[in-house]
């Protein structure tokens, strides 16, 4: 009998987690340069080593896609990288995206058998490890997932956030011909129009796209499904225009017509995201310098208004800016805003800081960075001379009794009205589906709030459609956005190789 | 087999641009726009119409375009203003006001712009309307020219006021004669063109003969306030075409957003029609003057480099 390959099980270390190399606050909060460092080899292997590689490894069921952590980990430990980004790429196709902005210490970190008695493995930085070393390889060096053969059908998927490029990848390695098409004029979603550089390098993004591509997915911006096609000219025959027009070309003509693309996909995927900002609804909400976070965040990462006029669009500097939110989008909002050049940066939350839903790292990060944290605060009205934001009003909150969902509701203070001082309103309350796709088809079952309403593997109530990410579950994490796109691939392929 | 329209592609010097909407990603093998025709107008407005097949198909009077002139560009809304499915082009008129116009200005026939996404925006309504006045000022007679024509075709009847400040600044009067509308009233500020004064002239004539059942207005924030100021004596139902700043276009970010009815609207999703007696005119102008300053200088830093001598 082979003797039991599995290392034997290490005895708990002594050794406190490694902290991950950061730059200094005070100069990173004056750029868009990345924050995080990354583990150089030795912290990587350091790190590895308080793994105990259980023989039950509680950490993968904290995983939403259940990267098989132990053994990656395993490889480190063994200083076979290659083999650590195989195990990673067989569950998640972005693991230099995953290791920087999932929330761990929600997901896999929060179920390692040493956070129970002090910190878990830094699971994330590991990963993070391996998917930059990864990219620091020369790309015909990298891994490339064997591509099957062409199986001759095709899948369009609607949207290129996390749902929708793991979804193609997944379907492209299957052998499907795959055809993204993006509304934006980049690709990427909420990982380039969001999250900000300095959190996540938009290099490391296109990467990924470039792997994508090289392994034929083919990718259209500028094309909004609902409005430059309906869902159901995805799925439609070729038009019989179309088709003339296609044999005419295929004859060598070279009459100057345009032809209509051929569409008549055998299988849909929308991964759409969320995009609908939502506003407080208090008055004032109009004025110049009040913004969404996704307008705010758009004009500075997608549209690079950090670097205007070289990028010619604008975004209004604001020097004392209100952030009112607490998820990881007000942090974003925050942390811009003061590389903005903001002199004083307000975080504006109706809870306290143990509620919030951002990543406690983000949360740290900002306080570090001088973001001042204005908790159990509720904004009444934002204040206007001109047409321009001169101030808010916000009321004192409590923390009343435990409500439903175990969260603590928070209550008026009857009273406590007091005025913020500022020249700038961002307002990060969350989005909400965007309709122009959805309204686009009617048959197409929603959820009572817009999202669309599909199974556990994506099948919407028209076949041949699927849908995860965002546009399902409302707004979530990227790495569950991910695992949505990659469940439907499987399902959409089991379906193909059926018809 | 695999991927059948990679094989199908045409080369680009055959002239035939096939199929695609977009640009392919990465950038090594763009789709582009290629600007197919353009004309100057005025001394500030253009013509230009650009290569767009699958956009040509979808378009419907009243929708708009988002494009980016070039890699580092701004994403600016346009309005058709004319297209054609067959041949595959949508076409737009636009007048220099900042960088990006002027930018765009410059692309001649055969170069590219970097994107084009649309068509966008709800397109206006046309059906069953009974009488009805067009008023386009200045630059938005590009836009009341296909709502006008939408509308005649559809049965209305149309009479369309268009508004310039002088003879040189009028556009498309020759266009709009060939429509089959019953009546074209031209108005400038000093009389070199036309009747002498504001559109809201002959609107107020209209309304008080009784003339017309509803009116479109389309052109400049405070011209479509004051025409919807003056049907509003008179009960005339009026729709405006509102012109609020745009980042996506696609209801994402709300830069768009605008005051109808005390309500909450994005101009690119809900609009861009909405009833004039509704809309708060103020918040508008103001909002379109957030960047101002930014304007000014992109503006004169691209003047700078330009050689040109536009406006
Ligand atoms: C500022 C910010 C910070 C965040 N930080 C984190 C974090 O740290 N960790 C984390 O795990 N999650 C974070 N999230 C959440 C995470 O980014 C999302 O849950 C995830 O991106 C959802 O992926 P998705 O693919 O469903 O949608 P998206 O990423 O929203 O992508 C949808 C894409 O579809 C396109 N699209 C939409 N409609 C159409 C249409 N009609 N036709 C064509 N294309 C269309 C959009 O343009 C977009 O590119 C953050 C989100 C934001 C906004
Ligand atoms: C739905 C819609 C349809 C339009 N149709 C036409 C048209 O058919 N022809 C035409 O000439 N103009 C049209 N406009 C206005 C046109 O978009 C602006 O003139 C253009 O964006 C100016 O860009 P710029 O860089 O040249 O000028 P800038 O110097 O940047 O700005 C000049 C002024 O244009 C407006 N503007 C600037 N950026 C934007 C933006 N991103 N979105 C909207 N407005 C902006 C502002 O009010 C600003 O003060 C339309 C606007 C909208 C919203
Ligand atoms: S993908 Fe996210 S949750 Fe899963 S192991 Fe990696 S960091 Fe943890
Ligand atoms: S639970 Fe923690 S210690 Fe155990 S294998 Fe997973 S990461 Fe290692
Ligand atoms: S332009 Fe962004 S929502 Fe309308």
């Amino acid at each position: 009998m082979q003797p039991d390959v599995t290392p034997a099980r290490r005895r708990p270390s002594k050794e406190p987690r490694h902290a991950m190399p950061e730059r200094d606050a005070l100069q990173r909060a004056q750029d868009f340069v990345e924050v995080g460092l990354g583990y150089p080899e030795e912290l990587a292997r350091a790190e590895a080593e308080r793994c105990l590689q259980c023989k039950n490894p509680t950490c993968i069921e904290g995983c939403p896609v259940n990267i098989d952590i132990k053994r990656f980990i395993g490889d480190i430990l063994e200083g076979d990288y290659a083999a650590g980004v195989r195990t990673l790429k067989e569950r998640n196709a972005l693991p230099a995206v995953c290791g920087r902005v999932c929330p761990q210490e929600e997901q896999c970190e929060k179920a390692c058998i040493l956070a129970k008695k002090s910190e878990p493995v830094a699971i994330g930085r590991l990963e993070r490890f391996l998917g930059d070393w990864e990219l620091a390889r020369e790309a015909s060096e990298r891994e490339r997932p064997e591509v099957a053969e062409p199986s001759g059908k095709r899948v369009a998927v609607v949207g290129s956030g996390p749902a929708g490029l793991a979804c193609a990848g997944e379907l492209a390695r299957l052998g499907h011909a795959v055809t993204v098409f993006e509304s934006l004029h980049a690709p990427g979603g909420v990982l380039v129009y969001g999250i900000p550089e300095f959190r996540l390098p938009k290099s490391i993004v296109q990467a990924e796209i470039d792997a994508l591509v090289a392994m034929g997915v083919e990718i259209v911006t500028d094309a909004v499904v609902g409005a430059t096609y309906t869902l159901g000219e995805l799925m439609d025959e070729l038009p019989a225009s179309a088709a003339r027009e296609a044999s005419l070309l295929d004859a060598g003509s070279s009459r100057s017509a345009p032809c209509i693309r051929e569409l008549g996909f055998d299988a849909v995927f929308i991964g759409a995201g969320a995009g609908l900002p939502l506003f407080l609804g208090v008055p004032g909400e109009n004025l110049n310098g009040v913004y969404s976070a996704n307008e705010f965040l758009t004009r500075v990462n997608l549209m690079k208004a950090y670097d205007f006029p070289k990028h010619d669009t604008p975004v209004w500097r604001g020097r004392k800016v209100a952030v009112v939110g607490g998820g990881n989008v007000a942090m974003d909002s925050a942390r811009t805003a003061k590389r903005l050049g903001a002199e004083e940066v307000f975080l504006v939350y109706r809870r306290t800081e143990d509620e919030m839903p951002a990543r406690k790292e983000e949360v740290h990060h900002a306080r570090e960075e001088g973001i001042d944290f204005k908790m159990l605060c509720s904004p009444l009205e934002i204040l206007g001379h001109d047409g321009w934001v001169t101030g808010m009003t916000a009321t004192r909150m409590e923390l009343g009794p435990a409500d439903d969902s175990g969260r603590r509701a928070p209550v008026c203070v009857v009273g406590s009205d007091f005025t913020i001082d500022c020249d700038t309103v961002i307002v990060a309350l969350g989005t909400r589906a965007n309709p122009v796709l959805t309204s686009s088809a009617e048959e197409l079952e929603l959820t009572r709030r817009g999202y669309i309403a599909a199974d556990e593997d994506g099948a919407t109530s028209i076949p041949g459609i699927w849908a995860g990410g965002d546009i399902v579950t409302g707004s979530a994490t990227v790495i569950k956005a991910m695992g949505a796109g990659k469940r439907s691939a499987s399902a959409i392929h089991d379906r193909l190789a059926v018809s | 087999m695999g991927r059948p329209f990679a094989r199908r592609r045409p080369p680009r010097d055959a002239g035939v641009y096939c199929h695609l909407p977009a640009r392919l990603v990465p950038k090594g093998r763009p789709v582009p726009f290629p600007v197919v025709q353009k004309r100057q107008l005025s001394d500030a407005v253009f013509e230009m119409a650009v290569e767009a097949p699958a956009v040509a198909r979808k378009v419907r009077p009243g929708q708009f375009l988002m494009l980016r002139v070039g890699e580092n560009g701004e994403r600016i809304p346009l309005t058709f203003s004319d297209w054609d499915a067959e041949q595959g082009w949508v076409r737009f008129i636009f007048m220099v006001v900042g960088k990006t116009t002027h930018e765009l200005s410059h692309r001649s026939v055969g170069e590219d712009i970097a994107d084009l996404v649309g068509p966008l925006g709800r397109p206006t309504h046309l059906e069953g309307l009974g009488r009805v006045a067009v008023v386009g000022g200045g630059v938005g007679a590009a836009v009341a020219y296909p709502v006008a024509r939408g509308m005649a075709e559809a049965g209305a009847e149309v009479t369309v006021i268009l508004g310039a400040r002088n003879a040189d600044l009028l556009i498309l009067g020759d266009q709009f004669e060939k429509l089959p509308i019953s009546q074209l009233v031209v108005m400038t500020d000093d009389g070199s063109e036309g009747r002498k004064g504001l559109v809201t002239e002959p609107l107020k004539e209209l309304c008080e003969a009784a003339a017309i059942d509803r009116a479109m207005a389309i052109g400049p924030a405070i011209m479509m306030k004051f025409c919807s100021a003056t049907t509003r004596a008179y009960a005339v139902p009026t729709t405006v075409s509102l012109n609020p700043i745009m980042v996506d276009g696609t209801g994402m970010c709300g830069a768009c957003r605008v005051s109808v009815g005390g309500e909450t609207k994005f101009g690119c999703v809900d609009g861009p029609d909405f009833d004039g007696h509704l809309v708060d005119f103020e918040e508008l102008m103001s909002r379109q003057r957030t960047y101002a300053d930014d304007e000014r200088e992109a503006d004169a830093a691209y003047r700078k480099e330009c050689s040109c001598n536009l406006t």
